[in-house]
């Protein structure tokens, strides 16, 4: 077992790289479409529902799946599997940053638009300050799916530590499957564990704040 | 300055919160707006600054149609203090303050010095203007919400039962605050409250609403003395009529002499002031008898040993009523924070007399048992 560390070194590195990269820009590109959207949903609730069914349904359709489909049109390689992850990414995202708006305190709001706020003002300077906690939980919650889910990209020809698993499987190497899985899994605790610090760090001090003091 | 006619607001569904609402306000007035809820009193204020969009009538400011004038820059313009507080969470109270002067993009400095100038007006120290609202207490808060609402010099300043959050010592104290604010600065206050004692006590006309429509609009005395129909009798209360009735007594006419120590004698003379006059309380003046705080004989024990002189030991914190006050505002006062006296200032905050529990047993026992003694001699 320790062999397939110490004789891939290299590789395992490159090859952690590619996973990385791969999941990297799927949150990115995920992120930029899906808090936009969820603030958009935010302001007009009527089309919440709908755009909420949707995305979850595109969580629904097996991963394995999504990935095949994306052959035809895309071909195979990285472009394919990165948007196939990003489809993944968009639900928790949406869904986070929806429900973070929609907690704003509706009086704080309201002081606000009564002090002069213009709507983008409110945005910028209230809402998002106080949603992005949330948002930032759904974007930690959507890194760790599609860092597990890019092993799956493998089998598209994207790359990343998916190639162990799959080689592991099709020359029945144990220790190539159980090295590849390790890596991915420490990867995924990694990144959580760094995105749970920035998560912590968006709390305005403001809220962490706590403490009475007496009148 | 602030002209309201016709002023109307209908609900999609077709119902009616506010029904041709015509007033007129004048600089430095204080308005309450009052009713029961769902009389539409705060849709009313709503309308002031535009939150709320009216169906139809105009509202002139200082002959200004408000409709020509763009929402947010009207709502910069006007103070707004909002129930349940609303300070940003996020923001320092610095920030909270500063907010309209940024919206304003005014000079950091000149922000500043605004900041600074407001906080001190309601009595809390600077170092507040670092810490964030939740490090302060309830009443600590809606202080910084009224200040905020004053920030970018605002003349008309909206209030959305501003108090309503509060516990009532607390509400007690902010009302004064607020009142003594209101005078100094000569501002026009709208605000809104479903508490007759508070409107009583604040305003210098009172607007009863009713189900959208304006009952009467008057001077507080002039509603209780001669209430328009049998709904703002039941609205006022039965014993607020009452109590309105017998002499309008003010706390001059019974104060009695207090006794004063100016800041910079020394402990031992306070101790032997107390004794030669036989009282437990001394009130501490500067040298133009202005009231600074007081002292008893509680902060004379413990620690106070060690010091030396008066201004070492003195308490700041003091409830007092201005000369010209009623009589049953100082009771009501010295009853809801159990204080045994209550010092009297004149409008430049000079001491000048004290009403005691003393005083309101005479007075008690003037109006039960007064008529009768006059009756015996009269026999």
């Amino acid at each position: 077992m320790m062999s397939f560390f110490t004789e891939n070194t290299a590789e395992i590195l490159l090859k952690t790289w590619e996973h990385l990269y791969i999941s990297f820009i799927a949150i990115l590109i995920g992120t930029l479409l899906a808090v936009p959207l969820g603030i958009l949903l935010s302001k007009t609730k009527k089309i919440t529902k709908i755009v909420l069914t949707i995305t979850s349904m595109l969580q629904t359709v097996p991963s394995l799946a999504l990935l095949a489909i994306m052959i035809p049109f895309l071909g195979v390689g990285k472009t394919p599997a990165i948007i196939a992850l990003c489809i993944y990414s968009l639900l928790p995202i949406l869904n986070n940053t929806f429900t973070g708006m929609q907690s704003v305190n509706e009086n704080v709001k309201a002081a606000g638009r009564a002090m002069g706020m213009t709507p983008a003002q409110s945005l910028r300077m209230v809402e998002l300050p106080l949603a992005m906690p949330i948002i930032m939980s759904g974007i930690r919650l959507s890194a760790v799916y599609v860092i597990s889910w890019a092993t799956l990209a493998s089998y598209i020809g994207a790359g990343g530590l998916g190639d162990y698993i799959f080689n592991g499987l099709n020359l029945f190497k144990i220790d190539l499957i159980v090295g590849g899985a390790i890596v991915v899994t420490l990867l995924a605790l990694v990144v959580d564990f760094l995105l749970s610090r920035v998560e912590r760090s968006m709390i305005p001090k403001g809220l962490r704040i706590q403490g009475g003091r007496s009148s | 300055m602030l002209h309201i006619e016709k002023l109307k607001k209908v609900y999609r569904g077709g119902k009616i919160a506010v029904d041709d609402l015509t007033l007129d306000i004048q600089k430095g007035e204080f308005i309450a707006f009052i009713g029961t809820s769902g009389s539409g009193k705060t849709t009313a204020l709503r309308m002031l600054n535009r939150m709320v969009e009216p169906t139809s009538g105009t509202v002139t400011i200082n002959g200004k149609d408000m409709m020509k004038i763009n929402p947010v820059t009207l709502r910069r313009s006007i103070g707004y203090v909002i129930q349940q507080i609303g300070l940003m969470p996020h923001m320092t109270i610095r920030d909270n303050i500063t907010l309209v002067p940024r919206l304003l993009q005014w000079q950091k400095e000149k922000s500043e010095a605004t900041a600074r100038h407001l906080i001190s007006l309601v009595n809390l120290p600077e170092s507040y203007l670092d810490y964030y609202p939740s490090q302060l207490s309830g009443g600590q808060q809606q202080r910084i919400g009224v200040i905020r609402a004053l920030a970018a010099e605002q003349d008309i300043i909206l209030m959305d039962e501003p108090f309503g959050a509060l516990d009532p010592i607390t509400r007690d104290t902010l009302q004064d605050l607020i009142k003594e604010l209101q005078r100094n600065l000569n501002k026009t206050i709208i605000f809104v409250t479903h508490d007759m004692d508070e409107a009583i006590k604040l305003a210098d006309k009172i607007a009863i609403m009713h189900e959208g429509k304006l009952i009467q609009f008057d001077t507080p005395d002039n509603i209780l003395a001669n209430p328009i129909n049998n709904f703002v009798k039941e609205f006022i209360g039965s014993h607020r009529l009452i109590q309105q009735k017998p002499n309008f007594k003010t706390v001059d006419e019974v104060m009695i002499k207090a006794i004063s120590i100016t800041i910079e004698r020394s402990l031992d003379e306070a101790i032997r002031l107390m004794v030669k006059s036989r009282v437990d309380t001394l009130f501490v003046t500067d040298g133009d008898n202005r009231l600074l705080g007081y002292l008893n004989v509680e902060s004379l024990t413990g620690d106070a040993r060690s010091k030396k002189s008066v201004s070492e030991v003195y308490i700041k914190d003091i409830v007092y009523m201005k000369t010209g006050s009623k009589l049953q505002d100082s009771v009501r006062r010295i009853l809801k924070r159990n204080l045994n006296n209550i010092p009297v200032v004149d409008n430049q905050n000079r001491l000048i007399g004290l009403i005691t529990r003393a005083n309101i047993v005479d007075i008690v026992y003037e109006t039960i048992w007064g008529d009768e003694e006059q009756e015996l001699k009269d026999s």
